[in-house]
């Protein structure tokens, strides 16, 4: 399976999807020192994005995030690449400073598409997300 | 640039730029004429966001166009005597070397253009910092976006923004028409004119019909208030500001909404609870010369019950002191304190429970930290603080 969206950061990684229908929070809303997810209510909630192919509709919350990511990735606790279906610019900002892939704009909606656990190719250049 | 030929820490800024250009449909990077740099409180910023600054500043890249600095957490000299705690200090003396390093000049005031940047009208300019956006943008009708404070660090660097949104014309025409029944005055009503409007018209562009005559003090707090209430980046005013008489005709496809005295008091209200021993603050957005000289005036050769604070830039408090006004305030037992202002400064962690405020949008923000507050003209609040 190859689907195809937009680049909005570069880079080919490869990882374990892990599919959240709620929008997430970097600032607040994830322990930087842990990747795990502490958002009170999250359908996510006490799961780590650490390496993951984390997937998620788009980010929220304060600008602040940007820098959570930066943090994250420079402690080894980021998310390999992120998949949204559609980014907004706190999490673009995170991930281009960071250098973590980020696509978005699929032609498929992921979060119907991909599953928790699916092992992904990300091609960031490209935008494009296979499963392997 | 993004080859790397200028440096990694061009490359970058430039990577960020175009990323944001692509996400918002942007057609190209257009120059900008002059950067104003938010995220600047090491309370917001914390060891994440000064470790990226520090990298930033590692890499070699420098502004290349005209760049000031937000508030800090702390008056940069008198932080003791805030009771703001050393570790924190610690923090925000770093962030503030690193921004110094990366060439962004440590104005620490939200109102960059009471102390000489100025841009002009139909500049494109990269603005951080939600009130000094709505004052440039409506104002002077110069041109930004509601930018970050890596997105105007990396303008800076680079001299180039994404062009898209309020930089285009067709981006700048109302989307509501606001007509005032309220009786406007006092700042005080301007800044409860913004909190309202702005719950009303969400992000799109308010155009006022009925502002009066509004001082410079005034149309400062009214775009505070917008942008915190709402996610107003800019407004027009009927009679007031520059782009207004020229979008008149798209008035009559736009729905109007009104705005009354009683909702102007409903807000007023909403804010003011029974308070014991609240410190007044007043300098949100930071206060102007006149601003100061009316505390000053009241304190004059009198003794305050409690605690008053004064919040301004350090070119209002050169000029105020010279006239005497810092003098008149602190030998009341007021404070004037330059850098900071109640929004940004550690507040839990100085033991405040209570304030007395001018400003919506300082009122708002200390909601936001969990402390009570009192709405009042800065004149009342001062006679009520006074002895």
């Amino acid at each position: 399976m190859i689907l195809k969206g937009r680049k909005v950061v570069g880079g080919t990684v490869e990882g374990e999807a892990l599919v959240s229908s709620d929008p997430v929070s970097f600032y607040g809303g994830v322990d930087p020192d842990t990747g795990v997810i502490t958002e009170p209510g999250h359908v996510l909630c006490g799961k780590c994005i650490t390496g993951k192919v984390f997937v998620f509709p788009t980010g929220k919350g304060s600008t602040v995030g940007s820098y959570v990511i930066y943090r994250m990735k420079k402690q080894g606790t980021a998310p390999a690449a992120i998949i949204n279906v559609e980014t907004e610019a706190i999490l673009a900002t995170g991930c281009v400073i960071s250098s973590i892939p980020l696509v978005d704009k699929l032609d498929k909606n992921p979060l119907k598409t991909l599953k928790t656990g699916m092992k992904l190719r990300i091609v960031g250049e490209k935008g494009l997300v296979e499963s392997i | 640039m993004l080859a790397g030929e200028y440096g990694a820490g061009v490359a970058k800024s430039l990577e960020l730029l175009v990323a944001l250009g692509d996400v918002f449909g942007a057609e190209k990077l257009v120059p900008v004429e002059g950067a104003h740099v938010s995220g600047v409180s090491y309370k917001n910023l914390g060891d994440a966001g000064l470790e990226w600054l520090e990298d930033q500043a590692k890499m070699g890249a420098r502004a290349k166009v005209r760049a000031t600095l937000n508030p800090t957490g702390m008056d940069m000299a008198r932080w003791r005597e805030m009771d703001v705690p050393e570790k924190f200090a610690v923090g925000q003396l770093r962030v503030i070397r690193a921004f110094e390093t990366l060439g962004i000049e440590p104005t620490c005031t939200c109102t960059p253009y009471l102390v000489g940047h100025v841009p002009r009208f139909g500049a494109q300019i990269a603005w951080a910092e939600s009130s000094a956006i709505c004052y440039s943008n409506s104002v002077i009708g110069a041109r930004t976006n509601r930018e970050s404070g890596p997105t105007t660090i990396a303008s800076a660097i680079t001299g180039l923004t994404p062009l898209y949104e309020y930089r285009l014309d067709e981006n700048r025409l109302p989307g509501k028409l606001v007509e005032v029944e309220a009786k406007l005055s006092d700042p005080l009503d301007y800044s409860a004119l913004g909190y309202v409007t702005g719950k009303m018209v969400g992000t799109t562009v308010p155009y006022f019909r009925g502002l009066g005559k509004p001082g410079l003090e005034s149309l400062k707090t009214l775009g505070a208030a917008l942008a915190t209430s709402g996610g107003v980046a800019l407004w027009h005013g009927e009679g007031v500001t520059p782009e207004a008489e020229k979008i008149k005709p798209h008035l009559k496809e736009v729905e109007k909404v009104m705005v009354t005295e009683n909702d102007l008091k409903q807000a007023r209200e909403k804010f003011t609870c029974e308070v014991a021993d609240p410190v007044t603050c007043i300098g949100c957005p930071h206060c102007s010369i006149h601003e100061v000289g009316e505390v000053a005036k009241l304190c004059k050769g009198k003794e305050l019950a409690k605690k008053l604070w004064v919040f301004t830039s350090r070119g209002v408090y050169a000029e105020a002191e010279r006239k005497g006004y810092v003098g008149q305030i602190e030998e009341a037992g007021g404070r004037v304190y330059v850098d900071t202002c109640m929004v940004v400064a550690p507040l839990k962690e100085m033991g405040w429970k209570e304030v007395a405020l001018n400003s919506f949008k300082g009122a708002q923000y200390s909601v936001n930290m969990g402390l009570k507050t009192r709405m009042g003209t800065a004149a009342g609040l001062v006679k009520e603080a006074l002895k």
